[in-house]
């Protein structure tokens, strides 16, 4: 892979609009049992808006902007190579139902270890009024030619 | 409604305070390929996952990332609670299709701010007595 692409930011993905059926069937999918994720009135009663999405949902807005980088020609990436190392959610606010969320991916950071590539994608989730919500990191290890 | 807040003054470093056991079939694994959208085969596909190598079709790996933090979830209460969760996939959990396969999660006090309102989780996740999921830490606000 191309290790000059480090420091690249991506443009935005298409906007995900954050649904209420989509949040329960996440957390159904994640053996979530808190009502704050299923039932609007559990959320309400809470202070949420509407039901709040478990902590790793954040994935799902995320992958757009990992099939952009899996898709640059320049970046290099053979996709059959590719394992998921590490993952990190750091969230500002949580998600919940009705969010319309924005996520921007900077490559920040591609190390090379015998033989091997490990790119660190940072994706940065914004809200409708562009307010930070949650960044979400993975570092893909890339297995080099054996 | 919101379960009661842990308080943070009396957590202890290293004390237990939840844990869980969860059986993944493949039934759970279609179920989170349709949530996620990750729809690779290895995760659903013997012939697949056998033609690369693979002991067998795997579970996601953000299938368990994302079942591990349900017990500190219940713990604290609201899933809004967990500001910051990360973990390593250091080993791939296999799903038989018949018999499945039963992760273990046990979540005890990592570190304490008192000043951020915040206590570290560390998670130990294993499936058939072995970690799977290394430095695993959810942190959690308890600021009222």
């Amino acid at each position: 892979m191309n290790p000059e692409i480090q420091g690249r930011v991506f443009p935005p993905a298409p906007p995900y609009l954050v649904g209420r059926e989509k949040v329960r069937e996440f957390a159904r999918a994640v053996f979530a049992t808190n009502p704050i994720s299923f039932d609007p009135d559990a959320a309400r009663a809470a202070g949420h808006s509407d039901v709040v999405a478990p902590p790793t949902f954040a994935v799902v807005v995320q992958e757009a902007t990992l099939a952009q980088l899996l898709a640059d020609p320049d970046a290099g990436i053979d996709f059959t190579r590719v394992v998921h190392g590490d993952q990190k959610f750091s969230y500002a606010r949580p998600i919940v139902a009705g969010d319309e969320l924005t996520a921007t991916l900077t490559v920040a950071g591609v190390k090379t270890l015998g033989g091997h590539s490990m790119v660190t994608a940072e994706s940065r989730v914004v809200d409708a009024e562009g307010a930070h919500v949650v960044t979400a990191t993975s570092t893909l290890v890339v297995r080099g030619d054996e | 409604m919101a379960g009661p807040l842990p308080a943070l003054d009396v957590l202890q470093v290293g004390e237990l305070v939840a844990d869980g056991s969860f059986t993944l079939t493949r039934d759970s694994l279609v179920r989170y390929a349709g949530a996620s959208g990750d729809f690779n085969p290895i995760h659903y596909r013997d012939d697949v996952a056998a033609s690369v190598g693979l002991p067998g079709v795997l579970a996601h790996g953000m299938l368990t990332m994302g079942l591990a933090v349900q017990p500190v979830v219940d713990w604290a209460g609201d899933p809004a609670r967990v500001v910051d969760y990360q973990v390593r996939f250091t080993r791939p959990v296999p799903v038989e299709a018949s018999v499945g396969a039963v992760i273990t999660v046990v979540a005890k006090v990592g570190a304490i701010d008192v000043d951020a309102g915040i206590a570290r989780i560390d998670l130990t996740v294993t499936f058939e007595n072995q970690t799977v999921l290394g430095k695993a830490q959810a942190r959690v606000s308890l600021a009222p």
